[in-house]
């Protein structure tokens, strides 16, 4: 049912990003090595590996908060390259979720989620509010849209965070590790939070270790190490029938415990 | 405090123990909570009651208030002679500028006081229009005091006294901090050129002291300028001090923007900020947050610094009172003299540290404890 679901994707979406024999380094070091993704519109995909294995770096060169030496990036048709103003219309579209929330401690959590609508988009500002208190509400925290973020626990912060890129209207949600600073009972509220954005049908790529929310989401699975994409496959594939040595062990030592 | 019994999951908060709260207490804890502190408490009470009383009495007691010199203070009594002060204190606060034009002045400090408040004060009403009206207020005061346009025109070699130092110090001050965030934000650009001439200009003007540069500014220039041009002496003084206190400013405000974690400058970009955008909504607030303490520390120096200015000849009040010390009919008041315009430096630059606490206190955007 899976393979199917997966084919019919193939068919029907056009890609939204292309990543085409992708390389970066740091220096002398070899991050990311050759790099070949296609993400159809409205896919969600989880991406997973060791640390270090290059998979925030890959996600990150998706909205050029990293630069690649070579080969292409595609994004909603237009190529990353140092044109700045391909790169603003690509952050235009592209919402990301960091590990550390990165909300601007010095602004409201609706100073917060209006900043980019009204500074970027050039929104009027009773709009801009309006449009960030129906997100805050999704994200079920508008009781505290005049607090700032240090008032909130973590979850709460990255729930903001959540809605602060969802204001901007995106095509495509990045998350870098959304889940890792969080404290148990907070990780299921974020989760929650994204299981629901996924239903809603926006495009998505996720870095997680949280292999539930892959199970329930994804549409296909990526597992990294050293740079390079090892395995690609759909989660049940994935879980059930890892093809490569390396995702047998990954899986099995986060699995089992 | 009674151990009563809760069941687990029910307890409520309760008072603290109340031998941590109250003013004996307090005496207890801070003044007198080991032999050796009640010691040094001891000992600091009695030289305060033998230090207090008599500067007390020369301050106000014993000092005389009217008089018209040195020898009807010494009949009035013992203490400071308090009316070479008043006899001089048009002096002090205007200097040599025409008297019939003293109002101008007067006028254009009433005038700093709405700006500063309209500037420092975010809850005033309508300060829309007032912080408009504050960024005419340089060329309305440059007006005032320089004249022309309908006024009598007053030569800068006639600002002297109080009115030099504000104009100095609000001048260097209010342009500073400014020019200070560029040259920061420029130290860190990514194009070499502007890197390099921020970093040479930022550590030319540390590794020079500020009286070789009053010294340049009032006489190497004109080696250096086309002759005949006639270039205020003021003026070059109010760039030198400015620039000075902006190299100072830049490194100050550095610090603060080093302290900004990456992720902030990710999530901008992210959201599709743009560079100038980014520093201003984002970055800047919290750098200069952070550095408060520091800036306003630069503030306080570059403002005392304007005593410096006495070198090249300008009439501070330092400068004033060294002038009317010479008073053949006054002779001897020295302290008097500087005890005058160390209240005056002193309450200028307490109000700044005083004014730095509350912004730091109203920017505070965390739990308060």
């Amino acid at each position: 049912m899976t393979i199917t679901k997966a084919t019919k994707l193939e068919q029907d979406r056009q890609p939204c990003i292309i990543i085409k024999n992708m390389h970066k380094w740091y220096g002398d070091f070899h991050v990311l090595k050759n790099i070949n993704l296609d993400v159809s519109k409205g896919e969600k995909i989880v991406i997973c590996g060791p640390s270090g294995s290059g998979k925030s770096t890959m996600i990150r060169c998706i909205n050029r908060l990293e630069e690649h030496q070579e080969g292409q990036i595609i994004v909603d048709h237009v190529e990353l390259t140092n044109d700045l103003k391909n790169i603003e219309s690509v952050r235009r579209e592209v919402g990301m979720v960091f590990q550390h929330f990165n909300l601007f401690p010095h602004l409201t959590v609706l100073e917060n989620c209006t900043l980019a609508p009204i500074w970027v988009r050039r929104i009027p500002k009773a709009e801009a509010e309006a449009t960030a208190m129906q997100f805050l509400q999704r994200v079920k925290i508008p009781e505290q849209a005049n607090k700032y973020p240090g008032q909130l626990s973590g979850g709460q912060q990255q729930r903001v965070a959540i809605a602060r890129s969802l204001c901007m209207r995106p095509n495509i949600m990045l998350f870098d590790e959304p889940t890792s600073a969080l404290d148990p009972e907070m990780i299921k509220e974020v989760l929650d939070t994204m299981v629901e954005l996924a239903n809603e049908g926006i495009t998505m790529l996720c870095v997680t270790h949280e292999m539930g929310f892959a199970k329930q989401v994804a549409d296909r699975v990526i597992f990294m190490d050293g740079g390079e994409i090892i395995e690609s496959n759909t989660p049940q594939e994935f879980f059930d029938n890892p093809q490569h040595e390396r995702t047998k062990l990954f899986l099995s030592q986060i699995l089992d415990h | 405090m009674s151990n009563k019994l809760y069941v687990p999951g029910t307890h409520p908060d309760l008072p603290p123990p109340s031998n941590t709260v109250g003013v004996i207490n307090w005496l207890k804890t801070n003044l007198f909570s080991s032999p050796t502190n009640t010691f040094v408490t001891l000992v600091c009470l009695l030289f305060l009651t033998q230090l207090l009383p008599p500067m007390f009495n020369w301050l106000f007691i014993d000092a005389a208030y009217g008089g018209n010199s040195r020898q009807e203070c010494v009949a009035q009594g013992s203490g400071a002679c308090w009316a070479f002060i008043s006899e001089r204190l048009n002096l002090f606060v205007y200097g040599f500028y025409p008297i019939e034009e003293r109002w101008r002045i007067n006028l254009a400090f009433c005038l700093l006081l709405v700006t500063l408040a309209a500037v420092l004060w975010d809850r005033i009403p309508a300060r829309k229009y007032f912080l408009a009206y504050a960024c005419i207020f340089p060329f309305i005061a440059t007006w005032l005091l320089i004249g022309g346009l309908g006024l009598t025109e007053v030569p800068t070699s006639d600002f002297g006294g109080l009115m030099l130092t504000l104009v100095i110090g609000v001048t260097g001050i209010s342009f500073s901090l400014p020019l200070g965030v560029l040259l920061a934000l420029g130290r860190q650009s990514e194009l070499p050129i502007i890197r390099v001439f921020c970093i040479s200009f930022i550590e030319f003007m540390r590794g020079v002291p500020l009286i070789t540069l009053l010294f340049v500014a009032s006489n190497m220039l004109s080696y250096f300028l086309p002759p005949g041009t006639n270039f205020d002496l003021l003026l070059r003084v109010l760039i030198m001090v400015t620039l000075f206190a902006s190299a100072y400013m830049a490194e100050v405000i550095r610090g603060g923007l080093q302290a900004i974690p990456k992720g902030q400058i990710e999530a901008a970009d992210s959201l599709g900020l743009k560079y100038w955008s980014t520093m201003r909504l984002i970055i800047l607030p919290q750098a200069l947050k952070i550095s408060i303490p520091g800036i306003v520390n630069t503030f306080i120096g570059l403002y005392k610094d304007t005593t410096l200015v006495i070198i090249i000849g300008l009439m501070d009040p330092l400068g004033i009172g060294r002038a009317s010390l010479a008073d053949p009919a006054w002779l001897g008041l020295s302290i008097e003299v500087y005890i005058f315009v160390a209240i005056f430096f002193f309450l200028c630059c307490f109000s700044m540290s005083r004014y730095s606490l509350y912004l730091e206190d109203k920017l505070v955007t965390e739990h308060k404890h």
